[in-house]
């Protein structure tokens, strides 16, 4: 039992970052149409806005090892530390959480000048055409960022104050040793409340009920005057920022690095599919739930049945699904569809 | 032949027939043909130089993909070597390594050049890079990488080619056991080496009452690495409670890491490499498996092979850890000092454990052509095959000839919990003696093939 609730927390936590990204790839897609394999790059970015505040507020005071002759070591106390002491300490301390104030300008802008530069210019071609390009532009993003940062994984912590696990066992009365990290049920948390905000966005504001007639008839919200081809480039840059904030709460789960994106782009396209092409609820829905049989495949117990299922499982249920359910488990019909 | 092919005068017929002319003449004369001496080689072979001033040497690392930091570092190595094989710098190891024959004039008084390509740390990525520098450069010798994976390809390749391969980071028995081949050299240690290395370590610091959880990454160098690590620690007394593979590149691991939680274990070894090690070990760190108290005993975690670059990844995750290292860059022997001095002044910055190994096979491979008087590779096999030195660091080193495996001191290492710089991140907790990790040469099977191909 203690088992199986830690595993569902485990898919759960998974399933969040794949909602996430998943949530913003079908926004992409059913507002402008474009297939955005440069999505996962953007996820990597956020958490390099993660890894950039980090690098600002560590900037150090170096105090050379003289003890090292043959090349220049250093001793790096942070300026913030010098100058602030315990208060400095604190802020570095915080510097994920902090990150979230760069990172949503930031992403924003990165968002609309990517959509504004290029995406636009492929809103009618094919989407073969969308995928050649975006996933380019998501190849130049990753090695630009290798090349400032580096190949190697940069570790980022969380706050001290939930570094630690919490005794989540016995809460719901189990054994003691079920323990989880707070800062991964602090992350689905996140995922849960982002979720909701951009549910709430295009339900409950005009804003967001324009962009939901622009994706169901562009052609009628442009006759009535509006311009929704602004508003679907402020859309893109809503995508871009959901996925930027992923990223930067993801850095103290993953230690990130310049090919993090890659690493989650087919999976997110994998629960795009499964969940249905253009449906909201569904790529949430279908996140979490690759997330949890993601989880359940990796039990010993799982894996002596079916050695090996699970790295294929996600890949499984899509094929059983796209066979059962051709248009995904909430697809609609007529999207990608002639 | 290349005079053949470039004047297209000298054919294959009057070569033989002036062979037979002046082999018959010599020996009507009373004096020994010259083809007879050592060193004189008729045979052909890719990679020869012929009458060229320069001999190339391919180095194959990977430059893009997760161990591109690491290819970085092994390719600013190699640069090192081409330098100092040249005579150019202040010769590094080559005034430590003993016996050496290189005088700083190339190789048989060839300047070395350098062809590079990319394994993208991909077997065939590094197969292809790998046939287009010996098909179309010429490379007299392949040699790098970072994978056990792609040196068993890229081993594999050179022996159908008939070119040597001096491999770089490479940690699974198998690449000297049973895909071990009679081109392949390996200077770096093995899992089995590791295994005898920490193990005793482990007793001391951890008693003998334990259980171990393995977490090991999907493939070859994981496997081997399990097993090793599994016998040496069933030997003194651990009991193994779980051994689960876990996919190469799986980034999240926390559907591995908390059936341990319950597993009764109250040590984790982790069986992982590069980003999957960082990653499965910051995360057993957030699940507080250091925190825990299992059957009375402080929860402990082990990472088999270690490197600097990857205690940099995992930060303060790795602070007290045990593994084991090739070498590192604060030994103080002759030979380790040489080469980082060399290296710092050169980069900036010391040199990691995969710089080393790379360095160290680029000098040995020139100094085997020196010893042979020939880039003709069987002549060369034959001086590496067996080759004691000292002066490299780790000791005392032979190249066993059964195997091509390199034996010598092997390191433990622990993360250290206050690093004096930036640098400072692993300390030396014991040099652990080449007796202590040999074993038989044909404990992991495998046949090394011909000599000529």
């Amino acid at each position: 039992m203690d088992a199986i609730f830690l595993q569902i927390l485990n898919g759960l936590d998974k399933g969040g970052a794949y909602a996430l990204i998943a949530l913003g790839l079908t926004l992409v897609f059913g507002t402008l149409g474009v297939v955005n394999f440069a999505h996962g790059a953007i996820f990597m970015m956020g958490a390099f806005c993660a890894v950039t505040v980090e690098k600002i507020l560590t900037l150090s005071m170096r105090v050379r090892d003289e003890s090292v002759t043959f090349f220049e070591a250093y001793k790096e106390t942070p300026y913030l530390e010098v100058w602030f002491g315990d208060t400095g300490k604190a802020i570095i301390d915080w510097s994920v959480p902090l990150s979230i104030i760069l990172a949503i300008p930031v992403m924003l802008l990165i968002g609309i000048v990517m959509e504004r530069s290029l995406i636009r210019y492929f809103y009618k071609r094919p989407h073969a055409e969308q995928i050649l390009v975006t996933f380019g532009l998501a190849i130049v993003l990753q090695e630009l960022v290798k090349s400032f940062f580096g190949a190697n994984p940069l570790p980022q912590g969380a706050p001290d104050i939930v570094s630690g696990s919490a005794a989540i066992g016995a809460v719901f009365g189990l054994g003691e040793a079920v323990v989880y990290p707070w800062w991964r049920l602090i992350y689905l948390a996140f995922s849960l409340v982002t979720i909701g905000l951009v549910f709430s966005f295009l339900h409950f504001t005009t804003y967001g009920m324009v962009v939901r007639a622009g994706m169901a008839d562009r052609e009628t919200v442009e006759l009535l005057g509006i311009n929704i081809e602004r508003r679907f480039t402020i859309v893109f840059g809503i995508a871009a920022v959901v996925a930027g904030l992923a990223g930067v709460m993801y850095t103290p789960v993953l230690p990130p690095d310049y090919h993090l994106g890659m690493d989650f782009l087919v999976l997110s396209f994998v629960v795009v599919v499964v969940g249905g092409m253009g449906s909201l609820p569904g790529a949430v829905l279908a996140g979490f739930l690759l997330g949890i049989l993601q989880s359940f495949s990796s039990m010993t117990e799982v894996k002596d049945i079916f050695p090996g299922i699970d790295q294929i499982i996600i890949y499984l249920v899509a094929v059983v699904i796209l066979l059962t359910r051709p248009r995904g488990l909430m697809g609609r019909r007529g999207v990608m569809e002639s | 032949m290349s005079e053949t092919k470039k004047t297209g005068i000298v054919t294959r017929r009057t070569i033989l027939k002036g062979t037979a002319a002046t082999t018959g003449a010599a020996l009507i004369g009373g004096t020994f043909p010259m083809h007879f001496i050592k060193n004189a080689h008729a045979q052909t072979f890719r990679g020869d130089p012929g009458s060229a001033s320069s001999v190339k040497l391919g180095f194959n690392v990977p430059q893009t993909g997760p161990y591109a930091d690491e290819g970085a570092d092994e390719l600013r190595a190699y640069q090192l070597a081409v330098k100092h094989l040249n005579g150019e710098g202040d010769g590094g190891m080559i005034n430590t390594i003993k016996p050496l024959q290189l005088k700083g004039n190339g190789i048989l008084g060839k300047k070395v050049e350098f062809v590079t390509g990319d394994t993208q740390t991909k077997s065939d990525a590094a197969r292809a890079s790998a046939k287009r520098m010996i098909e179309k450069d010429n490379v007299a010798m392949i040699t790098g990488g970072s994978s056990s994976g792609v040196a068993v390809a890229v081993q594999g390749l050179c022996q159908e080619m008939g070119v040597i391969f001096m491999a770089g980071l490479t940690h699974s028995n198998d690449t000297t056991g049973k895909d071990k081949k009679r081109y392949g050299f390996r200077h770096f240690f093995n899992a089995y080496m590791s295994g005898q290395a920490i193990a005793p370590v482990l007793k001391d610091e951890y008693g003998t009452e334990r259980r171990a959880y393995h977490l090991t990454a999907d493939y070859t160098w994981g496997w081997t690495q399990e097993e090793s690590i599994k016998a040496a620690t069933e030997n003194i007394g651990w009991q193994t409670v779980n051994t689960v593979r876990t996919p190469v590149g799986a980034g999240d691991f926390s559907q591995y890491i908390t059936p341990v939680l319950n597993s009764g274990a109250d040590v984790l070894i982790l069986n992982h490499y590069g980003k999957d090690m960082v990653n499965s070990l910051t995360q057993a760190v957030q699940f507080g498996l250091r925190d825990k108290m299992v059957n009375g005993k402080q929860f402990e975690i082990v990472v088999p092979l270690y490197s600097r670059l990857m205690a940099q990844g995992a930060g303060d995750a790795a602070k007290g850890i045990l593994g084991t290292t090739n070498w590192h860059w604060s030994l103080q022997d002759e030979g380790s000092q040489a080469f980082v001095k060399s290296f710092g002044q050169e980069y900036g910055f010391p040199p990691s454990q995969a710089a080393h190994t790379c360095y160290v096979q680029a000098l040995l491979y020139a100094n085997a052509c020196e010893m042979a008087g020939t880039f003709a590779p069987w002549e060369v096999i034959k001086q590496l095959e067996g080759f004691e030195f000292d002066g490299a660091g780790n000791g005392p080193t032979l190249y066993r000839a059964e195997d091509h495996q390199c034996f010598k001191d092997v390191l433990v290492v622990r993360g250290k919990q206050e690093p004096q710089s930036n640098f400072d991140l692993l300390e030396v907790v014991k040099q652990v003696p080449r007796a202590q990790v040999e074993y038989p040469a044909d404990m992991f099977g495998g046949e090394l093939g011909p000599y000529q191909v």
